[in-house]
């Protein structure tokens, strides 16, 4: 097909001496830098650049920016393929590949637009009409059963772009600004703003979404529109403010926070690999300018989705800023005074040019001038139907017949304009929560004054002309500066919404009597004016509800050119005015952001912080194999050669219990607790009694949450009358501290304790097994420390290693087995654990890790954070005879509370198979022999084979406990995993029940 | 984004700190009646308005602190350390 637009040899902003190539459906084109996707397509003659979401009928270029619905292309190959792109906002660069999406074999022969031969089945509610079997989706099976039949077919007929399934090769940034001023849009009024602002000494940063700064006076004209930009920036620049292009404020929150994204590295062909492609920025301003502009609306008519309709003033922007001429013939169709800018623009470029106003009556200076242009000029008329298979090729006109419209005649064109009036982007002050007004007069939503730092300027205010821009941009500096130096937000005075000579006529939609024209409000998402109409029919009464039965709005533009139109035949059906009908409200963000650049580094091992303990190099040069504990990284078993991991821990754990074992539990919570009435704290947190506890030595504590369940459990060290040190598990070591500075600041600020967390501090490592007194002899600087009498059980000592390392030292077992816990300053862990491995070495030890850890406590019944899991009580965890019945403490009146004391809760026991040769697992859950069903009567929080036992043995929770259970066969349900298998109910405490063991 | 004027470090993001809950309870005495406990503990009001909340500066000086904030606008009236003595001392007080 031979083309209309072409390039001009001269004007526009490109640089004609840097030619550049890229691909278009695998063609290649020619084009100049400063080109988008949109304008180098556009200037070599391409006219359909995509095919619709459900209709699949083909799109050409729509606009000149971020509001496009047409243009939607994909760009990019294989991992880097970036979907849903819109050509007209696309910087170009060598090289670029970009093809045409939702279609096959191409947009120009697409086999999916039979589509539109169905288009009666895609109406308003489809899918729920689908889904549900009702009219006109109610044949066959009724229902989901067709759902279930159609949807992938309809998935793969309708739709977008297709996102690579490859992990995304770029990389992300987060980081953050700060400043007095952010000013979105650097168009007239943002640049007037922004230079005002930081000529009287204020930080500003001014946020552009384009390449170019600039905004409307790229779109202009003559030199002087240019000029008054470039001095602007030098202003600007020599001011020491801060311009960001390419870069989005894509939301508003709270407390002058701005969300923006930067573009780094989109625009070009050979990116530097050390940058990241996008840097998601968050952004405090003491004040916000929102200069955001305006956007020009389409109307609704017949066919007004054709290739070859575009904005009016979206011609200015390809004629002027991108040098091409985007027709030859070219009509355009207005109902206010803007689209004539264009067409005196376009008639100096060499185009014919043709003019319907929908407004009968013109001022004669007007219609003069676009006469002495050669200009035809027609009144009181509009486009009803265009028409071209895929393109436009002319239209039907309409003419004013009293307040509507009825058939005019024919003409032809390779071009048709259309301005349906402008709407201000409020959408970055829809984020804070205001409703914008309607302004009857210039037919659009204005944005009202808020209490919050935030102005309004220009075109978002619904001002048009330049002049008027520039000044509402001053003015609004004016409000920020005054704002910030006065601590209260002051309303700018400038310049009224308005500035036409001849007021808009209200046009949305043009109609005549008796004919069904396809007339697209959503070209996104092919939603047509009828469909309003059906929505209404069906009882859809809400603009929300109406918004969301017929997805208008909902695409990738979110609403941006199609909703007023939507608002205004909502407000027809339902017989209101449109301010009635309301406004949907805009959400975050204003254009799409990329899932990389939310995510930023924070994925795969970056996703959360990694903890490793002091000896984790250490570890892993000893053969460890590592397991995620929460943050930390622990040993989870040391195979020898061919070890299995089952083989290794059952090794570890029997090795440990014949002679010595050693094992790294640094990721224990520590706390320091010093001061005069530390004693009296300790004694009010843990449930069971701690004020007479010695100096030298430890005991295990339970400490509860206010509610009565337990909170965690450890052991705490006494050293001194006022200095404690106390563990906590893993899992519960922040909060713990938190609960502490807690209790100490806000509840018993009378107390003199100060709490200080130190784990980082303290590497430790459990010395267990017959022979752990004798690894430690060998090692300390006086063995005579450690002896029976010197260290008995549940002793501490604070001492010095033979190598002259301090240390601290207590009697405690978690394994059952004679035991001791050794702390050494994080620095010297290696140190200590190569003393220990040596001796452990000499006595046919082991290094063992958490599997073997919990083999051994799991034997010996010993709780853990899967046992006290934020719904068990002291009493549940079989623990209830050490709470203290003489003192009062946290949780003790509400661990009495008679849901927590009745008869059937669950009671911590142990579990064995009936067939001793048979396993099971945790999560299993236990039910009585004939009744496996529901929730049955417990469940199972761990397992694990006992080396001593020499069988599969678990803990878990059931009701009644072991009394209620002992010599019953119950069922571990596992239905999904493993089966049903026979188990019975033992004493949790399965070896050594009377710990013979750990006190020898 | 909340900012929360920290008496101890100056304005900072909300997401340095966590939320505590109700500011305004009074928690009974170790050995008070189950009732007041379970009033304390259970029984809560939501607060369409200004509420006083405890947040806890977590990652910055871990000091607890009370702030008073709407829960309409989320606008904060006013922020001080729970601890009543370090309080006074910061708001030059005794």
């Amino acid at each position: 097909m031979n083309s209309p637009a072409r390039r001009l040899p001269k004007g526009g902003l490109i640089d004609r001496s840097s030619p550049i190539e890229f691909r278009w459906d695998n063609q290649k084109v020619s084009a100049y830098q400063g080109d988008t996707l949109a304008s180098a397509l556009m200037a070599s003659g391409e006219k359909i650049i995509g095919r619709s979401f459900k209709y699949h009928r083909p799109r050409g270029i729509m606009s000149a920016g971020v509001e496009e619905s047409g243009a939607i292309v994909t760009v990019g190959l294989s991992h880097r393929r970036d979907p849903n792109v819109k050509a007209t906002t696309q910087e170009l660069y060598n090289g670029l590949t970009a093809s045409g999406q939702n279609a096959w074999p191409n947009v120009r022969h697409d086999v999916g637009s039979v589509n539109g031969l169905f288009s009666k089945f895609f109406a308003a509610g489809f899918y729920y009409k689908t889904f549900m079997g009702i009219p006109p989706m109610e044949w066959g099976k009724k229902g989901t059963g067709i759902w279930m039949q159609y949807e992938k077919l309809i998935r793969r007929a309708a739709g977008m772009g297709t996102a690579s399934r490859e992990p995304d090769p770029d990389t992300y940034e987060h980081g953050h600004l700060f400043c007095d001023v952010l000013v979105a849009g650097s168009g007239p009024a943002g640049l007037a703003a922004a230079v005002s602002c930081a000529k009287a000494g204020l930080d500003v940063i001014l946020v552009e979404q384009d390449f170019e700064a600039g905004g409307d006076y790229l779109n202009q004209s003559g030199p002087d529109a240019l000029a008054k930009r470039d001095a602007a920036i030098d202003a600007l620049k020599a001011a020491g403010a801060r311009l960001m292009t390419r870069t989005t404020v894509f939301g508003l929150y709270d407390y002058g926070v701005a969300g923006l994204l930067e573009r780094v590295t989109d625009h070009l062909g050979n990116p530097d690999p050390h940058l990241p492609r996008q840097r998601f920025l968050t952004l405090r301003a003491k004040h916000t300018i929102l200069a955001t502009g305006a956007l020009e609306r389409h109307v609704a008519f017949g066919n007004n989705d054709l290739p070859g309709i575009m904005t009016a003033h979206a011609a200015n922007a390809y004629l002027n800023r991108f040098g091409v001429l985007p027709g030859q013939q070219i009509s355009i169709a207005t109902n206010n005074d803007s689209a004539y800018s264009a067409a005196l623009n376009l008639a100096k470029a060499g185009a014919s040019v043709k003019l319907l106003d929908a407004r009968a009556k013109l001022p004669k200076a007007v219609s003069g001038l676009l006469d002495t242009k050669g200009i035809e000029l027609i009144t009181g008329a509009t486009v009803l139907n265009a028409q071209g298979k895929k393109a436009i090729t002319g239209y039907e006109s309409a003419v004013a017949n009293n307040a509507g419209w009825k058939e005019g005649d024919q003409h032809d064109c390779d071009l048709l304009l259309v301005s349906g009036g402008w709407s201000p982007v409020v959408n970055l002050l829809s984020h804070r929560g205001v409703r914008p007004g309607w302004d009857a007069t210039n037919c659009c939503f204005v944005p009202v004054p808020t209490n919050e730092p935030i102005q309004t300027a220009g075109s978002a205010l619904g001002v048009w002309s330049t002049g008027d821009c520039e000044d509402s941009g001053r003015a609004a500096a004016t409000a920020a500066i005054n704002s910030i130096s006065s601590g209260t937000v002051a309303v700018a005075s400038g310049p009224a919404a308005g500035g036409w000579e001849t007021p808009i006529q209200p046009l949305y939609e043009v109609k005549v009597a008796d004919r069904s024209l396809k007339c697209f409000i959503d070209p996104q998402h092919d939603v047509t004016a009828d469909d309003v109409r059906l929505a209404h029919q069906e009882g859809f009464v809400s603009v929300e509800h109406l918004k969301r039965y017929t997805t208008l709005g909902m695409a990738t533009d979110q609403g941006k050119m199609g909703n007023i139109i939507g608002m205004a035949l909502m407000a027809e059906a339902l017989g209101k005015e449109i301010p009635e009908v309301g406004t949907t409200t805009f959400r975050p963000p204003y254009t799409p952001i990329s899932l990389g650049a939310l995510t930023g580094r924070g994925f795969g091992a970056h996703f959360r912080p990694l903890r490793r303990t002091p000896m984790h190099e250490w570890n892993l040069a000893n053969g460890a194999t590592m397991v995620d504990a929460g943050l930390w990284q622990r040993p989870w078993y040391f195979a020898r050669q061919g070890e299995t991991i089952t083989e290794a821990y059952i090794r570890e754990a029997t090795t440990t219990r014949e002679t010595v074992g050693l094992c790294d539990v640094t990721s224990l919570g520590k706390i320091a607790i010093q001061g005069p009435d530390a004693t009296d704290f300790i004694n009010r947190i843990y449930s069971n009694a701690f004020a007479k506890l010695p100096i030298g030595k430890a005991r295990y504590g339970i400490m509860l949450r206010d509610d009565g369940i337990v909170m965690d459990d450890g052991t705490t060290w006494r050293f001194s009358e006022t200095d404690y040190f106390m563990t906590t598990t893993t899992a519960h070591a922040a909060k713990v501290m938190v609960w502490l500075e807690e209790l100490l600041q806000m509840r018993w600020p009378d107390l003199k304790v100060h709490v200080t967390s130190v784990s980082e501090q303290w590497a430790g490592v459990a010395v267990a097994g017959p022979k752990s007194r004798t690894a430690l002899e060998a090692i300390m600087a006086d063995s005579a420390v450690v002896t029976n009498e010197a260290l008995p059980f549940m002793g501490v000592v604070e001492t010095t290693l033979k190598n002259g390392v301090p240390c601290r030292i207590a009697r405690i077992s978690f394994s059952g087995e004679m035991a001791f816990e050794v702390y050494v300053g994080s620095d010297y862990a290696n140190s200590l654990m190569d003393l220990l491995n040596a001796q452990a070495q000499l006595l046919d030890g082991c290094l063992y890790g958490t599997e073997a850890l919990g083999a051994l406590r799991i034997e010996k019944g010993h709780v853990t954070g899967v046992e006290l899991d934020g719904r068990a009580t002291i009493d549940d965890a079989g623990l209830g005879k050490m709470a203290s019945d003489k003192k009062s403490y946290i949780g003790s009146v509400l661990r009495k509370r008679p849901e927590l004391m009745k008869e059937g809760r669950p009671q911590l026991v142990g579990i064995f198979p009936k067939d001793r040769s048979q396993k099971f697992k945790a999560g299993s859950i236990l039910c009585a022999e004939n009744k496996v069903e529901g929730h049955g009567d417990g469940w199972i929080t761990a397992v694990t084979h006992s080396p001593v036992l020499g069988h599969w043995i678990g803990l878990g929770y059931i009701s009644g406990g072991v009394n209620d259970w002992s010599g019953k066969t119950l069922i571990a349900a596992d239905p999904v995993r493993s089966g049903n298998i026979e188990v019975e109910i033992v004493s949790p405490h399965m070896v050594d029940p009377t710990g013979e063991r750990m006190h020898g | 984004m909340i900012r929360i004027n920290c008496p101890f470090c100056g304005e900072r993001d909300h997401s340095e700190f966590t939320y505590g809950g109700d500011g305004s309870i009074v928690y009974p005495a170790l050995d008070a009646p189950a009732a007041e406990w379970v009033e304390a503990v259970f029984q809560r009001e939501n607060i369409r308005g200004v509420q006083t909340e405890s947040w806890h500066h977590v990652s910055g000086c871990r000091q607890w602190l009370l702030v008073e904030r709407d829960t309409m606008t989320h606008e904060i009236h006013s922020v001080r350390a729970a601890h009543a003595g370090v309080a006074n001392v910061i708001e030059g007080g005794e």
